[in-house]
């Protein structure tokens, strides 16, 4: 019962409902009562907390209110802008102004589908490969200006080119042995590739090549440059390394986030990869879709690791499979008869160049991977 | 009166939750804020959102006596609902983001955080108040929240007399203060 007068009391207090005497009464008993004094004051402050709430529910009806007078206006619109409510929402507000709209839309469609197609983000979960999907429109939009081009260069003497093969998906690979043409690349690159694969280079050269090992667990996969056309590089100018990088080391990537070949620098952030997979780590750097299977070198141009894919909701989050992982890749490509050619030969000459020579050098070495 | 009178008038307004200059900030603004929301991945429904939101940030303001306003208004809620969508945005993990801004933004990442730290403390109290149940939600609501006297609420409740009723708040008022403590001091 006297916690009931205290609380009641403590209420009148801080509703400014006392009168002076009691007021003074009242403080001074605080003044000599820790205890009471406690309980007043954290009475109070729940009181602040209650009256900042019930202001602030106040608050949102009004605006409510007024959101409601308004929509009744028509100046808010509270219409689901999504499906078939949004065109007709869309229709109903712009119905003039399509018209003329239409004809121009018809003529930028056509151009701009191709460069839309790019920037649609995909569905994200909370780790994404990076694998970049060729829009359809922009296969089409492709083999359109393939045929005008083909069109085009009819009156000029014609010189045999290669027909160009369609492709659904960009990704980057990079060359291992230079004698018989391997390349590393994501295992989840080459699930995209159901009729055919193709290796490109910097220049828009297109080769045929082969899987000739895949591997889901550790996300690795190794193809074959089949194509007799495809001209052999020079040794490779960067050695795999077998131990680990270290945390904080600074790293660059070398892929093909667009159809140009694209440099980034980041730094090792984490020794593991996402929910503590050992098999990658995490680098702070950004990459993009197209970019899984690029190579992670180090300042001494030794490769330290293979661009797998990010986490979606943090920034700059990128896992990497640790480059270790590709000589057990080797191990296991030996065992089947025809691959055990397979041999990591390199000519270390990055050690001690500046960065742009170790681009120069490298460019040659990291390819698309395409397919359809 | 020339803008920034105007705008402080509002304020002041707004201060005392007057209905009129929540009108005119309402229709002065919320296409502003409408075009930036849609313009950037968003719909409708989040204009209204973020727009009603950043109100209450800007009420936050307003009530603050050292409050001083050093830019137009209008700059002042694009630059909060700006800050607001682009957190939301994060949150729905549109990630890559950047704003076609066709307004000018000021820094308001101060009076964003403290407003969500309010809104935290006001979900701790509003899911304390569902937690406690009935008939000591509405109690206590008509209490604290639409100030009625005791003597309404004995009758509206149907207790025998004002001290009954008096009674009955307390014993649902511990239980509030209790569930709303243990939470609340988590984000301190």
């Amino acid at each position: 019962m006297d916690d009931i007068l205290l609380i009641d009391a403590a209420e009148r207090y801080f509703n400014g409902e006392m009168n002076d005497s009691e007021k003074l009464y009242f403080e001074d008993l605080r003044k000599n009562n820790a205890e009471l004094d406690q309980v007043v004051a954290e009475h109070i402050y729940f009181l602040q907390e209650v009256s900042k709430f019930s202001d602030y529910k106040q608050l949102k009806h009004r605006i409510q209110e007024t959101a409601n007078t308004l929509q009744e206006e028509g100046i808010i619109s509270r219409m689901p802008f999504t499906g078939t409510s949004k065109v007709i929402y869309l229709w109903n507000r712009y119905k003039k102004t399509i018209a003329v709209a239409a004809s121009i839309a018809v003529i930028v469609s056509v151009l701009s589908a191709s460069i839309i197609a790019v920037f649609n983000p995909g569905k994200h979960t909370n780790i994404k490969p990076l694998v970049e999907k060729l829009k359809e429109q922009d296969v089409k939009y492709k083999k359109l200006k393939n045929q005008l081009d083909k069109l085009n260069n009819a009156s000029t003497p014609a010189v045999v080119e290669k027909p160009r093969l369609e492709s659904k998906f960009r990704a980057t690979g990079f060359m291992i042995d230079v004698n018989n043409n391997y390349l590393v690349t994501n295992a989840h690159v080459l699930s995209e590739a159901k009729n055919h694969l193709i290796v490109e280079n910097n220049k828009g050269d297109q080769f045929i090549a082969e899987t000739v090992y895949i591997n889901n667990e550790n996300d690795l996969a190794i193809l074959k440059i089949i194509d007799a056309d495809f001209k052999k590089l020079a040794p490779l100018p960067f050695s795999i390394k077998q131990k680990n990088a270290d945390l904080g080391e600074s790293v660059f990537i070398l892929g093909y986030p667009k159809q140009e070949i694209v440099y980034n620098e980041g730094y090792v952030s984490a020794q593991n990869g996402y929910q503590m997979d050992t098999i990658f780590c995490q680098l702070s750097t950004i990459a993009n879709e197209g970019n899984s299977g690029s190579p992670v070198l180090n300042k001494n141009g030794e490769l330290v690791g293979v661009i797998s894919s990010m986490e979606t909701n943090a920034e700059g989050v990128v896992f990497a499979i640790k480059s270790s992982n590709i000589f057990h890749a080797i191990n296991e490509m030996k065992k089947v008869k025809e691959n055990d050619n397979i041999k990591i030969t390199s000519k270390p000459i990055l050690r001690k160049t500046d960065r742009v020579t170790q681009i120069k050098k490298l460019q040659d070495y990291v390819f698309m991977i395409k397919g359809d | 009166m020339n803008n920034i009178d105007l705008d402080l008038d509002l304020l002041k307004g707004l201060a005392k939750q007057e209905s009129n200059a929540i009108d005119q900030i309402y229709r002065s603004n919320f296409k502003m804020v409408q075009k930036l929301v849609l313009n950037n991945k968003g719909n409708a429904d989040d204009a209204a959102d973020i727009f009603q939101e950043s109100m209450i940030v800007l009420y936050e303001k307003a009530i603050n006596p050292q409050f001083e306003l050093n830019c137009q208004l209008k700059t002042y809620i694009y630059s909060v609902a700006r800050r607001l969508w682009l957190k939301k945005l994060q949150q729905m993990q549109k990630i890559g983001l950047q704003t076609n801004d066709f307004e000018q933004v000021i820094p308001v990442e101060e009076d964003v955080a403290h407003h969500e730290h309010k809104q935290a403390s006001f979900l701790i109290m509003e899911n304390a108040m569902t937690k406690i149940g009935e008939p000591c939600k509405s109690l206590l609501e008509a209490f604290y929240i639409n100030k009625k006297q005791m003597q309404e609420i004995a009758i509206e409740f149907n207790y025998t007399n004002a001290d009954n009723a008096k009674t009955q708040k307390y014993k649902c008022l511990v239980r509030l203060k209790k569930l709303f403590f243990a939470e609340y001091k988590h984000i301190q």
